[in-house]
């Protein structure tokens, strides 16, 4: 009882990174805890789920396999989920920060009346001293996202309302196979007499989702662009360097609200966590979300023309410059230097 | 047919690209009065959907809903001057300090008033929380179904809505009945600007808050459009214990500003021969090969 629950996301029979990224962390904190470490699969065809979803630790698949259940939808899901919850009681319940976890998790925490923080970039184990009713709360779940624009990092804790509730979002979080040979427990969810006809009241009439051709979590280098690279076209010259030095492109939201490029290159606390060998950045000037996003990159080299800007405190070269100059010289002297 | 009875869920934010010292109250929620305020962002996107249905069906009627200080009152007039019918406030000293899930049950307590709605409108999410948890909060407690992400409404009929969706690696198409909760996404299309029509017919508009003179009494009486209505949190019937702090299951343990840890970092001009000596390093560490 009182376990931590992890939801799965799975998309054509395999489950997306960010629940087995969740499932490393998980297993983590339910050690911490002393508790297991569950999950829960909801889709098709999930008989050989486990392979998939054991080697990261969990103790307990809840599956719910139906051909009905697949592609997600809100109403089936959120019912299974909750009813899961109410039976099972888990402590901590986690979710990705995607189109899928941020659609559900606010309708569950909803109707549990529980809280939920999204979009955490930290997830710890502590306590908390309630001075006021003299009371202390130990093993709380420290929910740390930064917040208000990127000024500030906040500790969100839930003390009295449970299941205590975070989405994370893909690449924040390590995945780490715990052990290959790990099995647990699969459980079966009754859920016919849950999901009514009415949950499928919505009706999927058509759906693409493109294999991402974009590795950027995988790329050794990245080359990112921020509002300072100032048009579309001069994102080109971003393309042409990643391109010489087999990186990929990546971009500050800001770039991308501005339209210079488009939003799966997204780096930062709303978009993708990367952690390349070289991280060029160009014309960033590097808020709190997007070093969220990058920090923990070997090498970072900031272009910027403002001498000040808050990304060349974490960068380990500076050149203070226009990126339009500087990039193509880049390109010029890597190709004499290399060959 | 008649048209659609349309509630655009709106807020005004603090304007976070331009944060000062005093952003912050002691108990680690916002100081608003200290920040410029604007309508969030998505909000305007919604708005513009909403609109885009009153185009086809001009019978269609667009109330914007709002809750905050009592100075939302202004987003309230920039939505009646780009084509939205009327306006509500729910502003009241005991919602301060609510999360989102006191949030979300103090608006759809106010929907429950407005009682006669097909679709409710909403941005995605807001620029100062980033959450997007009210819309789905919201559409629960009204026990209706919500389509997040929207981009565009493609067809709207008496029995059903089809909206486009934009997911991360994609897009959904999806139709559903009435009624139902819409949170619309940044990618969808931009707000129509003020028309000048409009602006002239609610210049004066305003909440009892906000009338101080005999003149603006006399003028508000004569013509109803121009009254904002305001709602406290007990014109909604919202219970004092699940809004405001009391109603807020999480709370801000800490809160830390964010100070960089300066690193020793190389200090180097575009010149060619810097550039050069740049490209040398990583190439020796290995970094680039």
């Amino acid at each position: 009882m009182n376990n931590l629950l992890v939801y799965c996301e799975i998309e054509d029979g395999v489950v997306a990174d960010v629940s087995l990224e969740l499932l490393s962390k998980g297993r983590k904190l339910a050690d911490q805890l002393g508790c297991k470490l569950e999950a829960v699969a909801i889709d098709k065809n999930l008989s050989k789920i486990g392979d998939q979803i054991f080697p990261y630790g969990a103790d307990t698949i809840f599956v719910a396999d139906d051909a009905k259940l697949s592609p997600y939808q809100t109403l089936p899901h959120f019912r299974i989920v909750t009813d899961l919850i109410k039976k099972e009681q888990p402590q901590i319940v986690l979710f990705g920060a995607t189109s899928i976890g941020r659609d559900l998790a606010p309708r569950i925490a909803s109707v549990l009346k529980t809280g939920l923080t999204a979009d955490c970039t930290s997830l710890e184990i502590g306590e908390h001293e309630d001075k006021k009713n003299k009371k202390v709360y130990k093993n709380l779940l420290y929910q740390i996202r930064p917040a208000f624009g990127g000024n500030i990092i906040a500790t969100i804790i839930n003390l009295e309302a449970r299941p205590q509730m975070a989405t994370v979002r893909e690449g924040v979080m390590k995945k780490e196979i715990f052990n290959k040979k790990h099995k647990g427990e699969i459980k079966k969810l009754d859920f016919k007499k849950i999901v009514t006809a009415e949950d499928f009241i919505v009706n999927i009439l058509d759906r693409v989702i493109e294999k991402s051709k974009l590795n950027l979590k995988g790329a050794p280098v990245i080359v990112a662009g921020g509002y300072g690279v100032g048009s579309k076209e001069n994102f080109q010259l971003l393309h042409e360097l990643a391109q010489v030095l087999g990186g990929e492109v990546g971009a500050s939201r800001a770039a991308v609200d501005a339209g210079f490029t488009e939003h799966e290159r997204q780096i930062g606390q709303t978009g993708v966590t990367v952690r390349p060998k070289l991280y060029i950045a160009c014309g960033i000037s590097g808020q709190v979300q997007h070093r969220a996003g990058m920090q923990e990159s070997s090498i970072i080299v900031s272009i910027n023309t403002d001498e000040n800007a808050p990304i060349n405190s974490i960068a380990d070269y500076v050149i203070v410059g226009d990126v339009a100059q500087v990039l193509p010289k880049m390109i010029k002297y890597y190709k004499a230097n290399t060959k | 047919m008649k048209g659609f009875k349309i509630i655009v869920l709106a807020k005004q934010v603090p304007d976070t690209r331009n944060v000062g010292k005093d952003a912050m109250k002691e108990d680690g929620t916002m100081n608003r009065a200290a920040l410029p305020a604007i309508f969030n962002p998505e909000d305007l996107n919604a708005l513009e959907q909403a609109l885009r249905i009153k185009d086809k069906f001009p019978d269609s009627e667009i109330t914007i809903l709002t809750m905050g200080l009592p100075k939302s009152a202004d987003i309230v007039r920039e939505g009646l001057f780009r084509g939205a019918d009327k306006g509500i406030v729910l502003t009241d000293r005991k919602l301060g300090g609510s999360d989102t899930l006191a949030t979300s049950y103090a608006i759809s307590q106010a929907i429950k008033r407005i009682k006669d709605y097909d679709i409710v409108l909403c941005g995605r999410q807001a620029i100062d929380g980033d959450t997007a948890q009210v819309g789905p909060q919201a559409a629960e407690k009204l026990n209706i179904p919500q389509v997040t992400y929207a981009e565009e409404i493609t067809d709207i009929s008496e029995k059903k809505i089809t909206i486009r969706r934009r997911l991360e690696r994609g897009t959904e198409v999806v139709s559903c009945p009435f009624p139902l909760l819409v949170t619309v996404h940044g990618s969808a299309a931009p707000c129509r600007s003020r028309n000048a029509k409009f602006y002239m017919k609610y210049k004066f508009a305003k909440t009892p808050l906000e009338v101080t003179e005999e003149t603006d009494k006399e003028l508000l009486a004569h013509k109803d459009y121009l009254n904002i209505k305001v709602w406290s949190a007990q014109d909604v019937e919202a219970e004092p214990e699940r809004v405001g702090l009391a109603g807020s299951p999480t709370k801000v343990k800490t809160i830390t500003m964010v100070e960089l840890q300066a690193k020793e970092s190389k200090k180097l001009s575009d010149s060619d021969a810097d550039i050069d000596n740049l490209m040398k390093e990583l190439a020796s560490k290995h970094i680039l090969g």
